[in-house]
């Protein structure tokens, strides 16, 4: 039995400590944004915020998140009330399938909360690690920057509980 | 009286004789004319297949990694390369008339390879390998020089060096040369074939690969007696590439041969740090020139003792059956283990056994680490940076990649996870201090990891990564 803090939220988990950190996000928390995508780490569309850090969480057992922050994409807002990053991808219709797009926001908002103002460089460098079948990758970019953007304004301070 | 004064007179001049002879001779040493600059050569006058072989000599001389900082333009220098003297930023060669070797003849380029003067006559720091350049033919610098003048010329001012006195002083460079700069290191060999020769050639003069690994000695000099044992550069090991080598499974000139035109060998895994550029590089080059050097360097390393061909079978033989101990995570004493153990155990099951015990071979698959070099090197330098970083994909070519664990592990995890590998994989006494060896790679990793970015300079039709 550990604790896991998700969201703001702590949860006692019983699970073995070399569970991934994917599966009790899914199967037991119910929390669905992060997706499997190949279980190797090599795809990104499981990836999760740990300590303000991009993840990959089906790589990431749960014995390696003893007193940290997990933060979700359910973390960050809501239907009602989305995060910038939610706002920009929407806005952009960034995503195709989709399937990917959990795992890219989480690591743009990983990024944006280092480096408010990323290059083109440094957002596809860092996005590298996520892959998208569909080929949304231009809009991907451009939602990347409009998030940027919405993130200075006021009127869009990321939703309470969001990743610190 | 006066035969007091007559023989300190002789005394004085025989003194003055010795200090104006010391001087004429330091003077012969240290100073270098230079020689005269030239109006920057049309790119249109140099021979395109003479330029064509200049870009293959430049890709085996690695001429980018050094000349090329991250993120700017290719050949404009400025990269900080540390030693243990103090930072050293490498030149631009780009044919920019101010900054650049714009206004070099080819005599002056040919001199600064083989003597490390530059054309104004001030010595070159040896970080720049003149040791083995020397070695190279007129006929290579003369292509070398081809290729280098008809580079886009980039203004890029040369940066400061940070040095502390005498090194700052360039003089010294010259006591340096006295010790340790020896022409002519490469001779032909009539014994050997044709192809061990050219091999030869290449690895002792422009690829310089004793340059990292090779021990150096305080004076930062290569130690000829130890040549190939082992060397450092940039908080990575070089492996010893003779017959000390710590490879699992012993090398033969067809491994290495793919191993340097593929960047990757099932049996050894891939090529990081900086041999990652490296093997990009030689990618791009002549077959005929990796398989002389694999020729060579397979003497170097030698024919294993029967002793070590038996060990590296039996690793090869466990890595490719899934229910030997080197593949099996049952077997894993993590029962009887300490607590340390028991969480890098852990730690191996749930992040790393998922691709590194698969029947999936490289490159889609993770290398059983039976077979990792990294495990049974010296130190845990090359294992704790590859844990961080990771193997970034290369972009346009199939490779293996592994997710970096920088993010998700802090140093004591990472630190019992190579403890457990060491022991279960390298079965060899466990290094010391791997903590600390973690937390110094975390440190550097952030300052020399870049992705490699292939040779962005290349002319069109130079051929592509060989295909796995």
């Amino acid at each position: 039995m550990m604790t896991l803090k998700v969201n703001g939220r702590d949860h006692d988990i019983d699970a073995d400590p070399d569970t991934p950190l994917l599966y009790v996000l899914r199967d037991d928390l119910k929390l669905n944004a992060a997706k499997f995508g190949c279980g190797l780490g090599q795809c990104g569309a499981c990836t999760v915020i740990v300590d303000g850090n991009a993840v990959m969480s089906c790589v990431t057992p749960l014995l390696l998140l003893e007193g940290k922050q997990v933060t979700t994409l359910e973390g960050l807002g809501t239907i009602e009330a989305p995060a910038p990053i939610q706002r920009a991808f929407m806005e952009e219709q960034a995503a195709q399938c989709g399937y990917c797009i959990a795992g890219m926001m989480m690591r743009a908002q990983a990024l944006l909360q280092k480096n408010a103002k990323p290059t083109d460089a440094q957002i596809r460098g860092e996005l590298e690690l996520n892959l998208c079948r569909c080929g949304t990758h231009m809009r991907i970019l451009r939602a990347v920057h409009r998030a940027a953007r919405l993130m200075q304004t006021a009127d869009a301070s990321p939703a309470p509980g969001s990743a610190q | 009286m006066q035969i007091l004064m007559a023989s300190s007179r002789v005394m004085w001049s025989v003194a003055a004789g010795v200090a104006i002879a010391g001087a004429v001779v330091a003077f012969a040493l240290v100073w270098r004319p230079a020689i005269a600059a030239i109006e920057p050569p049309a790119p249109q006058s140099f021979d395109a297949a003479l330029v064509r072989r200049g870009r293959d000599l430049a890709a085996i001389g690695n001429c980018s990694d050094c000349h090329t900082a991250s993120g700017a333009r290719d050949f404009a220098g400025g990269l900080p390369v540390p030693t243990p003297f103090g930072t050293i930023y490498s030149s631009n060669i780009t044919p920019d008339a101010e900054t650049g070797i714009g206004r070099w003849s080819e005599a002056a380029f040919r001199r600064a390879m083989r003597s490390g003067v530059d054309r104004d006559g001030r010595h070159l720091y040896p970080t720049f390998p003149y040791d083995h350049f020397t070695n190279v033919s007129d006929q290579d610098n003369q292509a070398l020089y081809a290729f280098l003048m008809t580079r886009e010329p980039v203004h890029a001012p040369a940066r400061e060096n940070q040095l502390s006195f005498p090194l700052d002083r360039r003089f010294v460079i010259a006591g340096w040369k006295l010790l340790f700069l020896r022409h002519g290191t490469y001779q032909p060999d009539p014994a050997q074939g044709a192809e061990w020769n050219r091999g030869a050639y290449l690895v002792e003069g422009l690829a310089h690969c004793g340059a990292c690994h090779t021990p150096r000695n305080r004076l930062g000099a290569e130690q000829a007696r130890a040549q190939f044992s082992g060397g450092d550069v940039e908080n990575w090991h070089a492996y010893a590439i003779n017959g000390q080598s710590p490879a699992p499974v012993p090398w033969d000139a067809a491994a290495l041969f793919t191993y340097l035109r593929q960047g990757w060998h099932p049996d050894h895994g891939v090529a990081r740090g900086p041999m990652a550029q490296v093997v990009a590089n030689l990618s791009t080059v002549p077959e005929s020139d990796i398989r002389a050097i694999a020729a060579y360097m397979a003497g170097v390393f030698g024919a294993p003792t029967a002793d070590r061909k038996r060990r590296g079978d039996e690793v090869l033989a466990q890595a490719n059956s899934r229910t030997g101990p080197a593949s099996s995570s049952s077997t894993a004493p993590a029962a009887q283990a300490s607590n340390s153990d028991a969480t890098g155990a852990s730690i191996y099951a749930a992040a790393c056994a998922n691709c590194h015990e698969t029947d999936r071979v490289l490159p889609y698959g993770g290398i059983n680490l039976g077979l990792s070099t990294a495990l049974s090197g010296p130190d845990a330098r090359n294992a704790a940076n590859i844990v961080l970083s990771g193997v970034r994909p290369v972009a346009g070519e199939r490779g293996p990649i592994m997710p970096g664990f920088a993010a998700g592990m802090n140093d004591d995890q990472i630190a019992a996870l190579l403890n457990y590998l060491r022991a279960r994989f390298g079965k060899l006494p466990p290094w010391t201090d791997v903590a600390r060896t973690v937390a110094d790679a975390r440190r550097s990793q952030s300052v020399f990891l870049q992705t490699s970015t292939g040779f962005s300079n290349a002319p069109a039709g130079a051929t592509q990564r060989d295909k796995p």
